[in-house]
Protein backbone atom coordinates (compact mmCIF):
# COMPACT_ATOMS: atom_id res chain seq x y z
CA UNK A 1 0.00 0.00 0.00
CA UNK A 2 1.72 3.15 -1.14
CA UNK A 3 1.11 6.40 -2.94
CA UNK A 4 0.19 4.52 -6.13
CA UNK A 5 -2.64 2.75 -4.37
CA UNK A 6 -3.86 6.07 -2.96
CA UNK A 7 -3.83 7.44 -6.51
CA UNK A 8 -6.01 4.51 -7.65
CA UNK A 9 -8.46 5.07 -4.83
CA UNK A 10 -8.72 8.80 -5.40
CA UNK A 11 -8.80 8.59 -9.17
CA UNK A 12 -12.30 7.21 -8.89
CA UNK A 13 -13.45 10.24 -6.92
CA UNK A 14 -12.18 12.49 -9.70
CA UNK A 15 -15.16 11.66 -11.86
CA UNK A 16 -17.61 13.30 -9.50
CA UNK A 17 -15.55 16.37 -8.68
CA UNK A 18 -15.91 19.86 -10.03
CA UNK A 19 -13.25 21.06 -12.49
CA UNK A 20 -11.47 22.94 -9.70
CA UNK A 21 -11.50 19.70 -7.72
CA UNK A 22 -9.84 17.89 -10.61
CA UNK A 23 -7.16 20.57 -10.85
CA UNK A 24 -6.60 20.29 -7.10
CA UNK A 25 -6.18 16.51 -7.35
CA UNK A 26 -3.67 16.90 -10.18
CA UNK A 27 -1.68 19.50 -8.25
CA UNK A 28 -1.71 17.21 -5.20
CA UNK A 29 -0.40 14.19 -7.04
CA UNK A 30 2.09 15.81 -9.36
CA UNK A 31 3.46 18.73 -7.40
CA UNK A 32 3.30 17.32 -3.91
CA UNK A 33 3.26 13.54 -3.74
CA UNK A 34 5.50 13.02 -6.73
CA UNK A 35 7.99 15.67 -5.60
CA UNK A 36 7.98 14.11 -2.14
CA UNK A 37 8.73 10.66 -3.49
CA UNK A 38 11.25 11.43 -6.23
CA UNK A 39 13.12 14.36 -4.72
CA UNK A 40 12.42 15.33 -1.16
CA UNK A 41 12.90 11.87 0.33
CA UNK A 42 16.44 11.73 -1.04
CA UNK A 43 17.31 15.17 0.30
CA UNK A 44 16.22 14.17 3.79
CA UNK A 45 17.52 10.61 3.44
CA UNK A 46 20.77 11.20 5.33
CA UNK A 47 19.39 13.72 7.78
CA UNK A 48 20.46 11.84 10.89
CA UNK A 49 23.57 10.13 9.59
CA UNK A 50 25.03 13.41 8.42
CA UNK A 51 23.94 15.45 11.41
CA UNK A 52 27.33 16.13 12.91
CA UNK A 53 28.06 17.65 16.33
CA UNK A 54 31.39 19.03 17.46
CA UNK A 55 31.90 16.53 20.25
CA UNK A 56 32.98 12.96 20.81
CA UNK A 57 30.52 12.51 23.65
CA UNK A 58 28.44 9.43 22.79
CA UNK A 59 24.73 10.14 22.67
CA UNK A 60 25.07 13.88 22.26
CA UNK A 61 24.36 13.72 18.53
CA UNK A 62 21.25 11.61 19.01
CA UNK A 63 19.89 13.84 21.70
CA UNK A 64 20.56 17.05 19.81
CA UNK A 65 19.02 15.69 16.65
CA UNK A 66 15.94 14.65 18.56
CA UNK A 67 15.77 18.04 20.23
CA UNK A 68 15.86 20.04 17.00
CA UNK A 69 13.82 17.66 14.81
CA UNK A 70 10.95 16.19 16.85
CA UNK A 71 9.39 14.95 13.62
CA UNK A 72 11.07 14.98 10.26
CA UNK A 73 9.73 17.24 7.49
CA UNK A 74 9.22 14.23 5.24
CA UNK A 75 7.01 12.43 7.72
CA UNK A 76 5.04 15.54 8.43
CA UNK A 77 4.39 16.05 4.73
CA UNK A 78 3.45 12.41 4.27
CA UNK A 79 0.92 12.64 7.10
CA UNK A 80 -0.37 15.96 5.74
CA UNK A 81 -0.90 14.47 2.29
CA UNK A 82 -2.67 11.41 3.66
CA UNK A 83 -5.00 13.50 5.82
CA UNK A 84 -5.68 16.04 3.11
CA UNK A 85 -6.58 13.45 0.49
CA UNK A 86 -8.87 11.30 2.61
CA UNK A 87 -11.91 13.61 2.91
CA UNK A 88 -12.46 12.87 -0.79
CA UNK A 89 -13.34 9.35 0.31
CA UNK A 90 -16.43 10.71 2.02
CA UNK A 91 -17.65 11.79 -1.41
CA UNK A 92 -16.71 8.41 -2.88
CA UNK A 93 -18.70 6.63 -0.18
CA UNK A 94 -21.71 8.86 -0.73
CA UNK A 95 -21.62 8.29 -4.48
CA UNK A 96 -21.30 4.52 -3.97
CA UNK A 97 -24.29 4.66 -1.64
CA UNK A 98 -26.39 6.55 -4.20
CA UNK A 99 -25.37 4.15 -6.91
CA UNK A 100 -26.40 1.25 -4.69
CA UNK A 101 -29.81 2.85 -4.17
CA UNK A 102 -30.25 3.39 -7.91
CA UNK A 103 -29.35 -0.23 -8.56
CA UNK A 104 -31.90 -1.30 -6.00
CA UNK A 105 -34.53 0.86 -7.68
CA UNK A 106 -33.59 -0.52 -11.04
CA UNK A 107 -33.85 -4.08 -9.81
CA UNK A 108 -37.25 -3.42 -8.33
CA UNK A 109 -38.35 -2.50 -11.82
CA UNK A 110 -39.25 1.02 -10.82
CA UNK A 111 -40.81 3.01 -13.69
CA UNK A 112 -39.11 6.21 -12.56
CA UNK A 113 -35.67 4.72 -13.06
CA UNK A 114 -34.61 5.85 -16.50
CA UNK A 115 -31.53 3.69 -16.94
CA UNK A 116 -31.49 0.87 -19.38
CA UNK A 117 -29.00 -1.37 -17.64
CA UNK A 118 -26.63 -1.67 -14.72
CA UNK A 119 -23.69 -0.51 -16.79
CA UNK A 120 -25.30 2.87 -17.22
CA UNK A 121 -25.84 3.20 -13.50
CA UNK A 122 -22.26 2.25 -12.85
CA UNK A 123 -20.96 4.81 -15.31
CA UNK A 124 -23.33 7.61 -14.45
CA UNK A 125 -21.88 10.81 -13.12
CA UNK A 126 -23.85 12.31 -10.27
CA UNK A 127 -24.62 15.97 -10.11
CA UNK A 128 -23.38 17.73 -7.02
CA UNK A 129 -26.68 18.67 -5.47
CA UNK A 130 -28.81 17.73 -2.55
CA UNK A 131 -27.11 15.75 0.17
CA UNK A 132 -24.13 15.09 -2.10
CA UNK A 133 -23.52 18.85 -2.16
CA UNK A 134 -23.30 18.91 1.61
CA UNK A 135 -20.94 15.92 1.67
CA UNK A 136 -18.75 17.50 -0.98
CA UNK A 137 -18.68 20.85 0.78
CA UNK A 138 -17.81 19.16 4.10
CA UNK A 139 -14.98 17.28 2.44
CA UNK A 140 -13.51 20.54 1.08
CA UNK A 141 -13.92 22.12 4.48
CA UNK A 142 -12.04 19.27 6.16
CA UNK A 143 -9.30 19.48 3.55
CA UNK A 144 -8.87 23.17 4.32
CA UNK A 145 -8.75 22.52 8.04
CA UNK A 146 -6.15 19.78 7.71
CA UNK A 147 -3.97 21.89 5.41
CA UNK A 148 -4.13 24.81 7.82
CA UNK A 149 -3.41 22.66 10.87
CA UNK A 150 -0.36 21.07 9.29
CA UNK A 151 0.97 24.42 8.04
CA UNK A 152 0.63 25.76 11.54
CA UNK A 153 2.28 22.67 13.07
CA UNK A 154 5.16 23.11 10.64
CA UNK A 155 5.62 26.76 11.46
CA UNK A 156 5.32 26.10 15.18
CA UNK A 157 7.87 23.29 15.21
CA UNK A 158 10.47 24.82 12.94
CA UNK A 159 10.15 28.54 13.73
CA UNK A 160 9.77 29.68 10.19
CA UNK A 161 10.64 27.71 7.08
CA UNK A 162 14.33 28.20 6.87
CA UNK A 163 16.80 25.44 7.68
CA UNK A 164 19.84 26.85 9.52
CA UNK A 165 23.33 25.48 8.86
CA UNK A 166 24.38 25.52 12.47
CA UNK A 167 22.49 24.75 15.66
CA UNK A 168 23.77 25.19 19.17
CA UNK A 169 22.84 22.38 21.50
CA UNK A 170 23.27 21.95 25.26
CA UNK A 171 20.99 19.02 26.07
CA UNK A 172 22.43 16.36 28.37
CA UNK A 173 24.81 14.48 27.84
CA UNK A 174 26.43 17.13 25.70
CA UNK A 175 29.14 18.90 27.68
CA UNK A 176 28.32 22.65 27.75
CA UNK A 177 27.10 24.05 24.44
CA UNK A 178 27.98 22.14 21.34
CA UNK A 179 27.85 23.16 17.66
CA UNK A 180 25.81 20.83 15.48
CA UNK A 181 25.71 21.03 11.70
CA UNK A 182 22.68 20.12 9.59
CA UNK A 183 23.21 18.28 6.31
CA UNK A 184 22.13 20.03 3.04
CA UNK A 185 20.44 23.03 4.66
CA UNK A 186 20.03 25.09 1.49
CA UNK A 187 18.49 22.24 -0.50
CA UNK A 188 16.16 21.53 2.39
CA UNK A 189 15.14 25.19 2.54
CA UNK A 190 14.41 25.19 -1.20
CA UNK A 191 12.18 22.13 -0.96
CA UNK A 192 10.49 23.38 2.17
CA UNK A 193 9.59 26.66 0.46
CA UNK A 194 8.42 24.74 -2.62
CA UNK A 195 6.13 22.46 -0.58
CA UNK A 196 4.78 25.42 1.37
CA UNK A 197 4.05 27.28 -1.86
CA UNK A 198 2.23 24.33 -3.40
CA UNK A 199 0.33 23.83 -0.15
CA UNK A 200 -0.80 27.47 -0.33
CA UNK A 201 -1.90 26.98 -3.94
CA UNK A 202 -3.93 23.97 -2.83
CA UNK A 203 -5.53 26.03 -0.07
CA UNK A 204 -6.44 28.71 -2.63
CA UNK A 205 -7.91 26.09 -4.95
CA UNK A 206 -9.99 24.68 -2.11
CA UNK A 207 -11.25 28.15 -1.16
CA UNK A 208 -12.11 28.83 -4.83
CA UNK A 209 -13.96 25.53 -5.06
CA UNK A 210 -15.90 26.33 -1.92
CA UNK A 211 -16.91 29.73 -3.32
CA UNK A 212 -17.86 28.12 -6.61
CA UNK A 213 -20.09 25.57 -4.90
CA UNK A 214 -21.73 28.21 -2.76
CA UNK A 215 -22.41 30.45 -5.74
CA UNK A 216 -23.83 27.49 -7.69
CA UNK A 217 -26.09 26.70 -4.78
CA UNK A 218 -27.45 30.24 -4.52
CA UNK A 219 -27.81 30.55 -8.26
CA UNK A 220 -29.78 27.33 -8.47
CA UNK A 221 -31.96 28.41 -5.61
CA UNK A 222 -32.79 31.77 -7.16
CA UNK A 223 -33.38 30.10 -10.55
CA UNK A 224 -35.78 27.67 -9.01
CA UNK A 225 -37.61 30.43 -7.17
CA UNK A 226 -37.85 32.37 -10.42
CA UNK A 227 -38.91 29.43 -12.61
CA UNK A 228 -41.44 27.94 -10.21
CA UNK A 229 -44.35 29.59 -12.05
CA UNK A 230 -42.99 29.55 -15.59
CA UNK A 231 -43.12 26.65 -18.05
CA UNK A 232 -40.04 24.59 -17.29
CA UNK A 233 -37.61 24.23 -20.21
CA UNK A 234 -35.82 21.03 -21.10
CA UNK A 235 -32.87 21.40 -18.71
CA UNK A 236 -34.96 22.42 -15.73
CA UNK A 237 -37.31 19.46 -16.38
CA UNK A 238 -34.38 17.07 -16.18
CA UNK A 239 -33.07 18.85 -13.13
CA UNK A 240 -36.48 18.62 -11.50
CA UNK A 241 -36.67 14.93 -12.30
CA UNK A 242 -33.18 14.42 -10.90
CA UNK A 243 -34.08 16.39 -7.82
CA UNK A 244 -37.26 14.38 -7.38
CA UNK A 245 -35.31 11.17 -7.60
CA UNK A 246 -32.69 12.43 -5.20
CA UNK A 247 -35.42 13.39 -2.78
CA UNK A 248 -37.07 10.00 -3.06
CA UNK A 249 -33.75 8.30 -2.44
CA UNK A 250 -32.91 10.49 0.49
CA UNK A 251 -36.43 10.17 1.90
CA UNK A 252 -36.37 6.42 1.72
CA UNK A 253 -33.12 6.37 3.59
CA UNK A 254 -34.37 8.85 6.17
CA UNK A 255 -31.82 11.47 5.26
CA UNK A 256 -32.60 15.09 5.86
CA UNK A 257 -34.16 16.64 2.80
CA UNK A 258 -32.34 19.83 2.10
CA UNK A 259 -34.64 22.71 1.40
CA UNK A 260 -34.21 22.87 -2.33
CA UNK A 261 -37.85 22.17 -2.90
CA UNK A 262 -39.85 24.98 -1.46
CA UNK B 1 3.31 -10.96 -1.77
CA UNK B 2 3.32 -7.58 -0.10
CA UNK B 3 0.83 -5.08 1.26
CA UNK B 4 -0.50 -4.44 -2.25
CA UNK B 5 -1.21 -8.16 -2.62
CA UNK B 6 -3.08 -8.14 0.66
CA UNK B 7 -5.05 -5.14 -0.56
CA UNK B 8 -6.08 -7.04 -3.70
CA UNK B 9 -7.19 -10.04 -1.67
CA UNK B 10 -9.19 -8.00 0.79
CA UNK B 11 -10.90 -5.62 -1.63
CA UNK B 12 -12.83 -8.62 -2.88
CA UNK B 13 -14.21 -9.16 0.61
CA UNK B 14 -15.25 -5.53 0.72
CA UNK B 15 -18.23 -6.22 -1.48
CA UNK B 16 -19.89 -8.50 1.02
CA UNK B 17 -19.19 -6.35 4.07
CA UNK B 18 -21.48 -3.97 5.87
CA UNK B 19 -20.95 -0.23 5.49
CA UNK B 20 -19.08 -0.11 8.80
CA UNK B 21 -16.90 -2.98 7.59
CA UNK B 22 -15.94 -0.96 4.52
CA UNK B 23 -15.07 2.08 6.61
CA UNK B 24 -12.96 -0.17 8.85
CA UNK B 25 -11.14 -1.55 5.82
CA UNK B 26 -10.42 1.97 4.51
CA UNK B 27 -9.10 3.07 7.91
CA UNK B 28 -6.87 -0.02 8.06
CA UNK B 29 -5.39 0.52 4.63
CA UNK B 30 -5.05 4.26 4.56
CA UNK B 31 -4.32 5.25 8.14
CA UNK B 32 -2.43 2.19 9.30
CA UNK B 33 -0.83 0.23 6.49
CA UNK B 34 -0.07 3.24 4.35
CA UNK B 35 1.33 5.28 7.24
CA UNK B 36 3.39 2.26 8.24
CA UNK B 37 4.84 1.88 4.78
CA UNK B 38 5.46 5.50 3.79
CA UNK B 39 6.38 7.00 7.14
CA UNK B 40 6.92 4.73 10.10
CA UNK B 41 9.33 2.33 8.39
CA UNK B 42 11.76 5.13 7.63
CA UNK B 43 11.59 6.44 11.20
CA UNK B 44 12.56 3.04 12.58
CA UNK B 45 14.94 2.33 9.70
CA UNK B 46 18.11 3.30 11.55
CA UNK B 47 16.99 2.16 15.00
CA UNK B 48 19.94 -0.20 15.46
CA UNK B 49 22.66 1.69 13.61
CA UNK B 50 21.91 4.93 15.44
CA UNK B 51 21.49 3.29 18.86
CA UNK B 52 24.58 4.59 20.68
CA UNK B 53 25.92 3.55 24.06
CA UNK B 54 28.46 5.54 26.04
CA UNK B 55 31.10 2.82 25.96
CA UNK B 56 33.68 1.36 23.68
CA UNK B 57 33.14 -2.18 24.96
CA UNK B 58 32.47 -4.40 21.91
CA UNK B 59 29.12 -6.14 22.02
CA UNK B 60 27.62 -3.82 24.59
CA UNK B 61 25.68 -1.90 21.94
CA UNK B 62 24.11 -5.05 20.45
CA UNK B 63 23.27 -6.57 23.80
CA UNK B 64 21.64 -3.43 25.14
CA UNK B 65 19.65 -2.91 21.95
CA UNK B 66 18.42 -6.48 22.11
CA UNK B 67 17.56 -6.09 25.79
CA UNK B 68 15.42 -2.99 25.30
CA UNK B 69 13.87 -3.88 21.92
CA UNK B 70 13.04 -7.62 21.89
CA UNK B 71 10.85 -7.02 18.86
CA UNK B 72 10.76 -3.81 16.88
CA UNK B 73 7.57 -1.73 16.80
CA UNK B 74 7.46 -1.97 13.04
CA UNK B 75 7.45 -5.76 13.04
CA UNK B 76 4.82 -5.86 15.77
CA UNK B 77 2.58 -3.53 13.78
CA UNK B 78 3.07 -5.54 10.61
CA UNK B 79 2.10 -8.75 12.43
CA UNK B 80 -0.85 -7.02 14.03
CA UNK B 81 -2.11 -5.72 10.70
CA UNK B 82 -1.76 -9.09 9.00
CA UNK B 83 -3.54 -10.96 11.78
CA UNK B 84 -6.27 -8.35 12.08
CA UNK B 85 -7.06 -8.33 8.36
CA UNK B 86 -7.08 -12.07 7.78
CA UNK B 87 -10.34 -13.04 9.57
CA UNK B 88 -12.06 -11.32 6.65
CA UNK B 89 -10.83 -14.25 4.57
CA UNK B 90 -13.18 -16.54 6.54
CA UNK B 91 -16.04 -14.51 5.07
CA UNK B 92 -14.52 -14.68 1.60
CA UNK B 93 -14.23 -18.45 1.85
CA UNK B 94 -17.80 -18.82 3.03
CA UNK B 95 -19.09 -16.60 0.23
CA UNK B 96 -17.10 -18.62 -2.32
CA UNK B 97 -18.56 -21.82 -0.89
CA UNK B 98 -22.11 -20.45 -1.13
CA UNK B 99 -21.53 -19.33 -4.68
CA UNK B 100 -20.23 -22.79 -5.52
CA UNK B 101 -23.38 -24.35 -4.05
CA UNK B 102 -25.59 -22.00 -6.04
CA UNK B 103 -23.76 -22.86 -9.24
CA UNK B 104 -24.18 -26.55 -8.51
CA UNK B 105 -27.88 -26.02 -7.96
CA UNK B 106 -28.17 -24.12 -11.22
CA UNK B 107 -26.44 -26.95 -13.04
CA UNK B 108 -28.78 -29.51 -11.49
CA UNK B 109 -31.89 -27.51 -12.26
CA UNK B 110 -30.76 -27.05 -15.84
CA UNK B 111 -30.13 -23.30 -15.75
CA UNK B 112 -26.39 -23.49 -16.17
CA UNK B 113 -26.04 -20.90 -18.93
CA UNK B 114 -23.36 -18.23 -18.89
CA UNK B 115 -25.73 -15.43 -17.91
CA UNK B 116 -26.96 -17.14 -14.74
CA UNK B 117 -23.46 -18.20 -13.77
CA UNK B 118 -22.30 -14.61 -14.09
CA UNK B 119 -25.25 -13.47 -12.01
CA UNK B 120 -24.24 -15.87 -9.23
CA UNK B 121 -20.70 -14.54 -9.29
CA UNK B 122 -21.74 -10.91 -9.27
CA UNK B 123 -24.64 -10.73 -6.87
CA UNK B 124 -24.01 -9.50 -3.37
CA UNK B 125 -24.66 -12.07 -0.64
CA UNK B 126 -26.93 -11.03 2.13
CA UNK B 127 -25.41 -11.39 5.56
CA UNK B 128 -27.97 -13.86 6.85
CA UNK B 129 -28.04 -17.41 8.09
CA UNK B 130 -24.70 -19.15 8.43
CA UNK B 131 -22.90 -16.29 6.66
CA UNK B 132 -24.04 -14.07 9.51
CA UNK B 133 -22.35 -16.34 12.02
CA UNK B 134 -19.14 -16.48 9.97
CA UNK B 135 -19.14 -12.70 9.66
CA UNK B 136 -19.72 -12.21 13.38
CA UNK B 137 -16.92 -14.67 14.17
CA UNK B 138 -14.55 -12.80 11.90
CA UNK B 139 -15.38 -9.51 13.65
CA UNK B 140 -14.88 -11.14 17.06
CA UNK B 141 -11.50 -12.50 15.99
CA UNK B 142 -10.47 -9.09 14.71
CA UNK B 143 -11.35 -7.57 18.06
CA UNK B 144 -9.46 -10.28 19.86
CA UNK B 145 -6.31 -9.83 17.81
CA UNK B 146 -6.37 -6.06 18.17
CA UNK B 147 -6.77 -6.35 21.94
CA UNK B 148 -4.03 -8.97 22.26
CA UNK B 149 -1.54 -6.89 20.31
CA UNK B 150 -2.38 -3.74 22.24
CA UNK B 151 -1.71 -5.69 25.41
CA UNK B 152 1.57 -7.12 24.08
CA UNK B 153 2.63 -3.61 23.16
CA UNK B 154 1.85 -2.36 26.61
CA UNK B 155 3.74 -5.27 28.20
CA UNK B 156 6.83 -4.82 26.04
CA UNK B 157 6.93 -1.04 25.97
CA UNK B 158 5.02 0.25 28.99
CA UNK B 159 3.77 3.80 28.62
CA UNK B 160 4.06 4.06 24.82
CA UNK B 161 6.60 6.79 25.20
CA UNK B 162 10.05 6.30 23.76
CA UNK B 163 12.78 7.46 26.14
CA UNK B 164 15.82 9.37 24.90
CA UNK B 165 18.09 7.60 27.33
CA UNK B 166 18.06 4.07 28.69
CA UNK B 167 20.47 2.71 31.27
CA UNK B 168 21.87 -0.69 30.48
CA UNK B 169 23.91 -3.10 32.62
CA UNK B 170 23.72 -6.34 30.64
CA UNK B 171 26.96 -8.29 30.20
CA UNK B 172 29.44 -7.36 28.63
CA UNK B 173 28.72 -3.72 29.43
CA UNK B 174 30.94 -2.54 32.27
CA UNK B 175 28.74 -1.29 35.14
CA UNK B 176 25.76 0.78 34.08
CA UNK B 177 26.04 2.38 30.68
CA UNK B 178 24.01 5.21 29.13
CA UNK B 179 22.45 4.30 25.81
CA UNK B 180 20.76 6.78 23.54
CA UNK B 181 17.88 5.95 21.26
CA UNK B 182 17.56 7.52 17.83
CA UNK B 183 14.60 9.82 17.08
CA UNK B 184 12.65 9.14 20.29
CA UNK B 185 10.19 12.00 19.85
CA UNK B 186 9.29 11.04 16.29
CA UNK B 187 8.88 7.44 17.40
CA UNK B 188 6.59 8.50 20.24
CA UNK B 189 4.46 10.53 17.83
CA UNK B 190 4.02 7.59 15.48
CA UNK B 191 3.41 5.14 18.32
CA UNK B 192 0.62 7.36 19.65
CA UNK B 193 -0.78 7.75 16.12
CA UNK B 194 -0.87 3.98 15.53
CA UNK B 195 -2.38 3.47 18.95
CA UNK B 196 -5.16 5.97 18.23
CA UNK B 197 -5.99 4.37 14.88
CA UNK B 198 -5.97 0.97 16.52
CA UNK B 199 -8.51 2.21 19.08
CA UNK B 200 -10.64 3.68 16.29
CA UNK B 201 -10.61 0.29 14.58
CA UNK B 202 -11.62 -1.43 17.81
CA UNK B 203 -14.54 0.99 18.16
CA UNK B 204 -15.58 0.39 14.55
CA UNK B 205 -15.48 -3.37 15.08
CA UNK B 206 -17.62 -3.10 18.19
CA UNK B 207 -20.09 -0.88 16.36
CA UNK B 208 -20.26 -3.41 13.53
CA UNK B 209 -20.90 -6.21 16.01
CA UNK B 210 -23.71 -4.27 17.64
CA UNK B 211 -25.17 -3.40 14.23
CA UNK B 212 -25.15 -7.04 13.12
CA UNK B 213 -26.79 -8.24 16.33
CA UNK B 214 -29.46 -5.54 16.20
CA UNK B 215 -30.16 -6.31 12.54
CA UNK B 216 -30.52 -10.00 13.28
CA UNK B 217 -32.90 -9.31 16.16
CA UNK B 218 -34.94 -6.90 14.02
CA UNK B 219 -35.16 -9.43 11.21
CA UNK B 220 -36.17 -12.12 13.65
CA UNK B 221 -38.96 -10.01 15.16
CA UNK B 222 -40.13 -9.03 11.65
CA UNK B 223 -40.21 -12.67 10.69
CA UNK B 224 -42.26 -13.46 13.78
CA UNK B 225 -44.80 -10.73 13.09
CA UNK B 226 -45.08 -11.41 9.31
CA UNK B 227 -44.62 -15.16 8.96
CA UNK B 228 -46.29 -15.60 5.57
CA UNK B 229 -46.20 -12.21 3.94
CA UNK B 230 -42.63 -11.42 4.96
CA UNK B 231 -41.22 -13.43 2.12
CA UNK B 232 -43.26 -12.15 -0.76
CA UNK B 233 -45.06 -8.87 -0.54
CA UNK B 234 -42.86 -6.96 1.84
CA UNK B 235 -39.65 -7.22 -0.11
CA UNK B 236 -39.27 -6.13 -3.66
CA UNK B 237 -38.91 -8.42 -6.61
CA UNK B 238 -35.22 -9.14 -6.22
CA UNK B 239 -35.32 -9.46 -2.47
CA UNK B 240 -37.94 -12.19 -2.53
CA UNK B 241 -35.77 -14.09 -4.97
CA UNK B 242 -32.75 -13.42 -2.74
CA UNK B 243 -34.71 -14.72 0.21
CA UNK B 244 -35.58 -17.85 -1.73
CA UNK B 245 -31.96 -18.14 -2.69
CA UNK B 246 -30.94 -17.95 0.94
CA UNK B 247 -33.58 -20.52 1.79
CA UNK B 248 -32.13 -22.84 -0.81
CA UNK B 249 -28.65 -22.12 0.51
CA UNK B 250 -29.72 -22.92 4.03
CA UNK B 251 -31.41 -26.11 2.94
CA UNK B 252 -28.28 -27.09 1.05
CA UNK B 253 -25.90 -26.33 3.88
CA UNK B 254 -27.98 -27.57 6.80
CA UNK B 255 -28.74 -31.00 5.50
CA UNK B 256 -26.38 -33.93 5.23
CA UNK B 257 -26.06 -36.15 2.25
CA UNK B 258 -25.66 -35.47 -1.40
CA UNK B 259 -27.24 -32.62 -3.31
CA UNK B 260 -29.54 -35.01 -5.16
CA UNK B 261 -30.92 -36.31 -1.88
CA UNK B 262 -31.64 -32.77 -0.80
CA UNK B 263 -33.42 -32.01 -4.04
CA UNK B 264 -35.41 -35.24 -3.83
CA UNK B 265 -36.49 -34.43 -0.27
CA UNK B 266 -37.53 -30.93 -1.21
CA UNK B 267 -39.45 -31.64 -4.34
CA UNK B 268 -40.91 -28.14 -4.38
CA UNK B 269 -37.39 -26.79 -4.88
CA UNK B 270 -37.56 -27.38 -8.63
CA UNK B 271 -40.38 -24.88 -8.92
CA UNK B 272 -38.64 -22.42 -6.57
CA UNK B 273 -35.44 -22.81 -8.55
CA UNK B 274 -37.31 -22.03 -11.77
CA UNK B 275 -38.91 -18.95 -10.29
CA UNK B 276 -35.59 -17.87 -8.87
CA UNK B 277 -33.71 -18.12 -12.12
CA UNK B 278 -36.50 -16.38 -13.97
CA UNK B 279 -35.92 -13.18 -12.01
Amino acid sequence: MDWGALHTILGGVNKHSTSIGKIWLTVLFIFRIMILVVAAEKVWGDEQDDFVCNTLQPGCRNVCYDHFFPISHIRLWALQLIFVSTPALLVAMHVAYRRHEKKRQFRKGDQKCEFKDMEEIRKQRFRIEGSLWWTYTSSIFFRLIFEAVFMYAFYFMYDGFRMPRLMKCNAWPCPNTVDCFVSRPTEKTVFTIFMIAVSSICILLNVAELCYLLSKFFLRRSKKAGNSKQQPNHETKEETKQNEMNELISDSCQNTVIGFSS
Amino acid sequence: MNWAGLYTVLSGVNRHSTAIGRIWLSVIFIFRIMVLVVAAESVWGDEKSAFTCNTQQPGCNSVCFDHFFPISHIRLWALQLILVTTPALLVAMHVAYQQHQEKKLLVLTGHADAKHMEEVKKHKMRIAGSLWWTYVCSVVFRLLFEAVFMYIFYMLYPGYQMMRLVKCEAYPCPNTVDCFISRPTEKTIFTVFMLVTSSICIILNMAELVYLVVRACARRSQHHSNPSSGKGSFYGHKHSSEYKQNEINQLLTEQDGSLKDMLRRNSGLQEKGDRCSAC
